[in-house]
């Protein structure tokens, strides 16, 4: 079977301003299987961010082969949805408009777009919202419109770039079950990148650890709890916090490595 | 909804009116209502007071003589003007036909300013080696005051109203194209990489993700414009005039120029003279009579301020 996402011996380097290299990546493998819902854990700018760019295509590769369902990746890929950290959705747009973005832009005619949109309003909770625009919005809310906006288009690929990190503990607990279950009837493949291994553990089936920058795959867990998953009652059993103390373990040393450093760096 | 829910409340809580006792207050609503209304009437006094201090002094100061009536003119006698410009005529005709050509001037130019710096603007903020090879011709043409622009396009575009055009339009080119510009640069990273993400061509990003954002700052330019495109309407006026163009204020000057030049200055407006024909090519006429009149103009100044 392809694997739906992999990266192969991945290297990204970036100009600094000041005409440096600074290197993000090194070195990276990581396999994501059609179907399989992975998270990335790591310290702060280890490269989590930057290895879901390489993937979506939105920034190259300096060197190693990144592919997405079999074939390499040149620029923008199909199949692929993108959950941003920060809001992205459009503020100008109503919700309505925002979701339907996805399928006018492939060339569906604006009525189809809109009623395919009022159907993925309804899916992430949000229906009588529909004729809002963001600012009119919770936090939480605005990230339904992400998601919609997202899955509209039956990505096979879903990126996420800790897309919850904002939302208050209550509301990201239910946006998080939210997702499980939006993901439960669509079965893309999901790359969700987070700093918290807590929410890594329960959503996952596959965690990967990334070390401190330059980042490479450090080592990968498999996350063998049952599903459907409540994430909120899954860290009450034993075996969440089993695995969530062996991956603490190897993770630890990387914020430690790191916190060292933005010290150091500090201190210079 | 609160206030009314609290307003029922009171009703219901405050005791019947007791005799002697004024009656309570059972709409909080209406009473914010007449607060704002007092507030607004406040402040609509305090304008009018504020326009008649200053007209009044104006006035005051210019009759016990500390101001020269001269040079600043009489609201009072401003007013006298105005009034016989609107009941019978100005010397160029009826005073709405003069403000309505220099209205015209300053929307056509506003227009062709703002269609060229949207479109100069986001094609410059969007293409990076455009960017690159113009911005320093941009910077440059930037550097010249451009109000003397004017006189070049009285020359070269002739006495009619395209040079008046083409000197507001580039008043306000400048200022709605580094807005555009701008507002292209400033467009969030995230939300082009959203909408590339979800399917968007260059086309579509344009359209749709780089104008809407950038349009905020667009449309903050277009108020300044507005008022440069005016200003620039004018100006070009004015260098039709100094070419021997009679007009309301130049051709007031030995007499009542500062009251009508008080008055209304956007009413300038030139008309081609007579004489012009006997002069064959366009520049060479240009020229002379550019020669030709500005020392009349030096000279009348030099009787006002002699007498």
């Amino acid at each position: 079977m392809t694997p739906a996402i992999e990266l192969r011996g991945v290297t990204k380097r970036f100009l600094t301003p000041s005409g440096g290299v600074y290197t993000a990546l090194r070195d990276l493998n990581l396999t994501v299987q059609p179907g399989e819902f992975c998270a990335v854990v790591g310290p702060t700018g280890c490269g989590k961010s930057t290895t879901l760019a390489l993937i979506s295509g939105l920034e190259p590769a300096s060197e190693g082969e990144v592919l997405v369902l079999g074939k390499p990746v040149h620029g923008i890929a199909e199949d692929i949805g993108y959950v941003f950290q920060t809001d992205a959705v459009f503020p100008w747009k109503t919700v309505l408009d925002n979701v339907a973005a996805g399928p006018r832009y492939h060339g569906r005619t604006t009525g189809q777009a809109r009623s395919m949109a009022r159907e993925w309003i309804s899916r992430v909770g949000l229906s009588g919202f529909e004729d809002r625009y963001p600012y009119q919005l919770s936090g939480g809310m605005r990230k339904r419109v992400a998601l919609a906006q997202s899955l509209i288009n039956e990505p096979q690929i879903l990126l996420m770039d800790e897309p919850f990190s904002a939302l208050d503990v209550q509301t990201r607990a239910l946006m998080e079950n939210e997702l499980l279950s939006l993901w439960a009837n669509t079965r893309a493949s999901v790359v969700f990148v987070t700093h918290d291994l807590e929410e890594a553990i329960a959503l996952a089936d596959r965690v990967f650890v990334i070390s401190a920058g330059p980042g490479t795959v450090k080592a990968n867990y498999p996350v063998p709890l049952s599903r459907p998953r409540n994430v909120t009652e899954i860290r009450m059993q034993p075996q969440f916090s089993q695995i969530y103390g062996e991956i603490w373990n190897d993770l630890r040393d990387e914020v430690l490595v790191s916190y060292e450093r933005q010290k150091l760096s500090g201190a210079a | 909804m609160s206030v009314r829910n609290l307003a029922a409340r009171l009703e219901v809580t405050a005791p019947s009116s007791a005799p002697g006792n004024p009656a309570p207050i059972t709409d909080l609503s209406a009473l914010r209502i007449r607060a704002r209304r007092r507030r607004q009437l406040n402040i609509y006094g305090l304008r009018v007071l504020v326009a008649v201090l200053v007209l009044g002094s104006w006035e005051l100061t210019t009759r016990i003589g500390i101001v020269d009536q001269f040079f600043f003119g009489q609201p009072s006698g401003i007013a006298r003007q105005l009034w016989i410009w609107i009941t019978e005529e100005t010397a160029l005709g009826p005073l709405w036909q003069q403000v309505l050509v220099t209205m015209e001037e300053t929307v056509l130019g506003f227009i062709v300013g703002t269609v060229l710096g949207v479109v100069i603007g986001v094609l410059l903020g969007r293409n990076r080696l455009l960017a690159d090879v113009f911005s320093i011709y941009i910077k440059a043409a930037n550097a010249i005051p451009r109000v003397v622009l004017g006189a070049l396009f009285a020359i070269s575009l002739g006495l009619d109203i395209r040079s008046k055009v083409a000197t507001a339009a580039i008043l306000v080119f400048f200022v709605v194209f580094f807005n555009a510009f701008q507002g292209v640069r400033e467009v969030e990273r995230n939300l082009i990489a959203n909408a590339r993400i979800l399917g968007a061509d260059d086309r579509r990003l344009t359209t749709e993700v780089i104008i809407p954002s950038a349009l905020s700052w667009i449309i903050a330019s277009l108020h300044i414009s507005f008022g440069l495109a005016l200003v620039g309407a004018v100006v070009g006026e004015l260098f039709g005039a100094t070419q021997g163009t009679p007009s309301r204020a130049w051709s007031s000057e030995p007499c009542l120029r500062s009251r009508s030049d008080w008055t209304f200055a956007p009413r300038l407006r030139p008309r081609p003279s007579s004489s012009s024909s006997s002069f064959s090519s366009t520049r060479s006429r240009a020229c002379a009579r550019w020669n030709a009149t500005s020392s009349p103009t030096h000279a009348s100044w030099a009787r006002t301020i002699g007498g």
